[in-house]
C-alpha cells in the first residue's frame, strides 16, 4: 500500500513561526498541562487533516521515528 | 606556519590637540572597525569627506565575525575591496547537520549560478578590516584616519554634534555636521548619550576557539546536534584561510567562563574533534554568552547609529557582520545626498525605517536558532528532540531543524521610499528587493557582470529589444539618473552603450520583457518598476526613493 501521507516541506517558508508559535503555547505550563495541551493539538490536526488514511500513517511514522526505547 | 601579523598605524598628534582650533566636519565616524571604515570608503565615492576616529592603532584581536555573505561581497565589490577578500577568503555554500554522528541533511546556499559573488566566503574580520584600512587610504583627500583618538564626550547641537577627544597628546574637541556611531556593542556614544539597550539575555555560554592545523575538513559548515565528541551539546566548525578552524561548542548555563577558557580546558574538546593524529595550535579563544538588543531609534538627531552599536544579535546565522555593512550601505548615500543638500534630512529617517525592519529579522532570526540550540524546558526540548528524530524521514522536519538560518538581505518592500508595482503577476525581484546579478557582455565584448554597472548612483535599467527602445530609453537620461540599457542580442553600431544578456539569466532574473524599466537604488535595491517606459511615473518614483519630493515640497 503506498503511503498517502505527505511528508514534504509544507509549511510555506514559514515553519520557524509555527515553531515558535507551538513552544510559545507551552511556556508556564506544568509537564501534565503540557502533555494535554498536545493532546488536544494532535486531536485538532488529526480532523483538520480531512484524510483518516493520511492520520494513520502519520500515526505509525511517529511511533516509529521516536528514540529506541519507544519504537513499537 | 606563520601567524597572523597585525598591521600597527600610526599615530599622528591632531592639530587640534596643539590648541588649534579643529575644522568643523561634515562627517565624523567613531570606530575604525568593518562598518566604520566601509561607511568612509562609501562615504568617499560619494565625493563626501569623513574624519575616523578609533581608539586604538591596529585591527581586531582575534578573528570574530569570520562569515561575509553573498549581499555583503557585492556591497564590498562596490566599495573596491571585494577582490582582495575573494582572493584570500574560503569560499563555502554548503552546510552540513549532523546529530550524534551522522548527518541529518544537508543545504546548498546557492544552487544556481550566474553570480559574480558566492553565497559565504570566510575571512577573519582582522584580513577584512587590514584590507579596509588600505583602500581607505587610497583616499587622502577625503578620508582622514585618527588611530588613538578615543571619544570620551558626544554633546548634541542643533545642526550637528560636538566631539571630545582624547589622545597621547591630551584631549581636544571637534564639531560635526553628522556623526555616525560604529563604535560597536559596548557602544560608548550611545552610553554617552544615556540610550537604552533593550533585548533578550540568552543564559548559554558558548567557547569560541580559533586552531590552526592541517586538516582535511571541506570548505562547509559543519553543525552537529549532540556529537559523540561534545556530549549533549551542540557544535559548529567553519574553515578560515591560513588553515585555522573557527569551532564553536555550547558549554550550558552553568560553564564558568574564566575556567572554560583555559587551555587545558580548551585543549581536549579541541582534539576531540580533530581525532589524536592531527596537530593543531590554539590560535584565539574566548567564552561568551549572548544577548539580542536593539536601539529602539538608529537616529538621534545627527547622531547616526550603525552595526553592533544600533543592534547586536547571537553569531548563529552570521548576521552581526553582515548586518552592519548592510546598514553601511543602506545609510551612506542618503547621508551623502543630505549633506550636499540634495535631499532633506528626512531622507534619514528612511534609513531607521529600513535597517530597523532588518534589524528586527536579523534578531528574530538568531534569537530563534539560539533558542532551538538550547531548549530551556522539558517540553521545549521534546520538541526540538522530536524535529531532529523526524528529520531524516520527513522533508518538513528538515525545514524544521534550526542550526542558523544564515544572513539574507532584508526586503524593503512596502517602506516609503519604494513604489508598488503598477502591474501584478511579475517574476523578479519585488520593490525593495536587492537586485540580483547575471553574467553579461559589457560594450567592449568582454564577459562582466550586471551588478558593476548599478550602485553608487540611481539607475534605471532598461530592458530593450531594439533602436526604438532605446532612443526612449536614452531620453530618461534628462533626469539626475544613469541608464544601463540591457538587450539580448546586439543592437545596431549607433547603439554602442548597451549590455548584453546573451545567456538570457538578466531577462529571467528581473521577469523582464522589452520596454522593461527598473529603478535601482544606489544601494543596488530596487525602487519601483514599469513594465512600459513612463517618464512621469518613472521621474515620481525617482523622486520619492530619492528623498527630493519633500524637498521640492519645503521649498515650493
Amino acid at each position: 500500500m503506498t503511503s498517502r501521507l505527505d511528508v514534504s516541506d509544507g509549511f510555506l517558508g514559514r515553519g520557524d513561526d509555527v515553531y515558535e508559535a507551538l513552544i510559545r503555547a507551552h511556556e508556564g505550563l506544568t509537564d501534565d498541562e503540557s502533555a494535554a495541551l498536545n493532546a488536544r493539538l494532535v486531536l485538532i490536526l488529526a480532523n483538520q487533516v480531512r484524510d483518516p488514511g493520511a492520520v494513520i500513517e502519520a500515526i505509525r511514522l511517529a511511533r516509529e521515528t521516536g528514540p529506541p526505547s519507544e519504537k513499537a | 606556519m606563520g601567524t597572523y601579523v597585525p598591521p600597527r598605524f600610526a599615530y599622528r598628534p591632531a592639530a587640534e590637540s596643539r590648541g588649534h582650533t579643529g575644522q568643523r566636519r561634515p562627517v565624523a565616524i567613531v570606530g575604525a572597525g568593518p562598518v566604520g571604515l566601509s561607511a568612509a570608503i562609501d562615504l568617499a565615492l560619494h565625493g563626501v569627506p569623513s574624519l575616523v576616529l578609533d581608539d586604538n592603532d591596529t585591527v581586531s584581536a582575534g578573528s570574530r565575525a569570520i562569515c561575509w555573505a553573498q549581499r555583503t561581497l557585492e556591497i564590498f565589490d562596490r566599495l573596491g575591496v571585494a577582490d582582495r577578500m575573494m582572493a584570500k577568503g574560503v569560499t563555502w555554500q554548503r552546510g552540513r547537520v549532523h546529530r550524534r554522528d551522522a548527518e541529518i541533511y544537508s543545504f546548498d546556499l546557492l544552487p544556481e549560478g550566474g553570480h559574480r559573488m558566492p553565497a559565504f566566503i570566510n575571512l577573519q574580520q582582522y584580513y577584512v578590516e587590514e584590507y579596509l584600512v588600505e583602500r581607505a587610504l587610497q583616499f587622502p583627500e577625503l578620508i582622514e584616519l585618527r588611530w588613538k583618538n578615543k571619544v570620551v564626550g558626544v554633546a548634541p547641537r542643533q545642526l550637528g554634534a560636538e566631539l571630545t577627544v582624547d589622545t597621547p597628546d591630551g584631549a581636544y574637541t571637534i564639531e560635526a555636521d553628522w556623526v555616525i556611531a560604529a563604535d560597536g556593542a559596548n557602544s560608548s556614544v550611545r552610553r554617552m548619550l544615556g540610550l537604552p539597550f533593550r533585548g533578550q539575555d540568552f543564559d548559554e555560554r558558548f567557547l569560541i576557539a580559533d586552531v590552526r592545523m592541517d586538516a582535511a575538513f571541506p570548505n562547509e559548515r559543519l553543525f552537529w546536534f549532540e556529537p559523540a565528541f561534545h556530549a549533549g551539546q551542540s557544535a559548529l566548525l567553519h574553515k578560515q584561510p591560513d588553515n585555522v578552524y573557527r569551532l564553536d561548542f555550547q558549554l550550558g548555563p552553568d560553564a564558568d567562563p574564566a575556567l572554560e577558557r583555559q587551555p587545558d580546558r580548551v585543549m581536549p574538546r579541541v582534539r576531540a574533534v580533530v581525532g589524536e593524529s592531527t596537530p593543531f595550535e590554539l590560535e584565539w579563544c574566548s567564552v561568551y554568552a549572548f544577548r539580542c538588543a536593539r536601539l529602539e531609534h538608529f537616529v538621534h538627531g545627527r547622531v547616526v547609529f550603525a552595526g553592533d552599536s544600533a543592534h547586536v544579535v547571537s553569531p548563529f546565522g552570521a548576521r552581526g557582520g553582515n548586518g552592519g555593512i548592510q546598514d553601511v550601505d543602506n545609510l551612506c548615500w542618503k547621508l551623502a545626498r543630505v549633506v550636499g543638500g540634495r535631499a532633506s534630512e528626512a531622507l534619514i529617517g528612511s534609513y531607521d525605517e529600513e535597517r530597523g525592519r532588518a534589524a528586527d529579522e536579523n534578531i528574530l532570526n538568531s534569537a530563534r536558532t539560539t533558542n532551538f540550540m538550547t531548549p530551556k524546558t522539558r517540553t521545549e526540548r521534546l520538541f526540538r528532540d522530536s524535529v531532529l528524530d523526524l528529520a531524516p524521514h520527513a522533508g518538513f522536519g528538515r525545514a524544521l531543524v534550526n542550526a542558523g538560518r544564515l544572513s539574507r538581505p532584508c526586503l524593503l518592500s512596502g517602506l516609503r521610499l519604494q513604489t508598488e508595482d503598477a502591474d501584478s503577476g511579475w517574476a523578479g525581484p519585488v520593490p525593495g528587493a536587492p537586485a540580483p546579478d547575471a553574467p553579461v557582455t559589457d560594450a567592449d565584448g568582454q564577459p562582466s557582470w550586471l551588478l558593476n554597472h548599478l550602485g553608487g548612483a540611481f539607475a534605471l535599467l532598461c530592458f530593450v529589444s531594439d533602436e526604438a527602445e532605446l532612443a526612449d530609453c536614452a531620453a530618461l537620461k534628462a533626469s539626475a539618473v544613469s541608464v544601463v540599457a540591457i538587450a539580448s542580442r546586439a543592437l545596431s553600431r549607433a547603439a554602442p552603450d548597451v549590455l548584453i544578456d546573451h545567456a538570457g539569466i538578466a531577462h529571467a532574473r528581473y521577469g523582464a520583457e522589452p520596454g522593461t524599466v527598473y529603478l535601482i537604488r544606489p544601494d543596488q535595491h530596487v525602487a519601483a518598476r514599469f513594465r512600459r517606459f513612463d517618464p512621469d511615473a518613472i521621474e515620481h518614483a525617482l523622486l520619492r526613493a530619492s528623498g527630493a519630493d519633500q524637498s521640492i515640497r519645503s521649498a515650493a
